[in-house]
């Protein structure tokens, strides 16, 4: 399952939500959802410790715009838009977590 | 393949019209089908033609109308939400006795039944919202 999360876990726990439902398959962080892919932040062991149950990716626009396009943490795959379109197609069921 | 969209979220919120937007174009670029896309919720205000923002900014719905006329996209308003937020085309006006219209070229309002289509014939359906 591609897990798409557009905010950030310092503002809801919809990651959270998303690692603890641990279907594994793929994480996209999309919008303010980007924070928690870069360094230093304090989701990121969180996000580490599942490196071996989904792959984590990114939107790089959404992390350009907010200046956090150098800071990505390791383990984390940037992709643009055609990418999410790829993930998409990928895998067969996607989930928002809104 | 065949994607569908629901956007739940109105333009100039936070970021949903936007990422669905950039979605869809890379979509058709990338040579998929968009069966349709669907605004529910606040996401309705992606289709009043009446909105002005400033001229260095980007038009939200604007872009939506051009990308529906460019690639026969079908972006479909759900009527209900439609209603209550003061989105309506001439049958609606007609309906409710109101004065004036304001749905924005390329997009058409319709029943819910039309995202539940969309889920079952397309074979993802991506959402974007709040």
């Amino acid at each position: 399952m591609l897990n798409i999360v557009n905010k950030s876990p310092l503002d809801r726990n919809t990651l959270q939500s998303c690692l603890d439902a641990n279907t594994g398959g793929a994480i996209l962080l999309i919008e303010d959802g980007v924070f928690a892919a870069t360094r230093g932040n304090a989701f990121e062991a969180k996000l580490k410790a599942v490196q071996g149950t989904f792959k984590v990716y990114a939107l790089g626009p959404d992390l350009d715009a907010r200046g956090f396009g150098d800071r990505v943490m390791d383990g984390v795959t940037v992709v643009d838009y055609a990418g999410f379109v790829d993930l998409v197609a990928e895998f067969k069921t996607c989930q928002s977590w809104l | 393949m065949r994607i569908s969209v629901l956007v739940n979220e109105g333009p100039y919120t936070h970021e949903a019209s936007d990422s669905a937007f950039h979605f869809v174009r890379a979509a058709l670029a990338r040579g998929h089908d968009i069966f349709r896309v669907f605004f529910y919720h606040d996401g309705v205000n992606n289709g009043t033609r009446l909105t002005t923002p400033p001229q260095d900014d980007r038009n939200v719905v604007n872009r939506w109308s051009k990308l529906a006329q460019e690639s026969e996209l079908d972006l479909v308003v759900c009527v209900a939400a439609a209603q209550r937020r003061g989105i309506v085309d001439e049958g609606e006006a007609k309906r409710n006795g109101k004065d004036a219209t304001n749905l924005a070229p390329g997009f058409r309002i319709s029943g819910l039944g039309q995202l539940i289509e969309a889920g079952i014939q397309s074979d993802r359906l991506v959402v974007f919202g709040d």
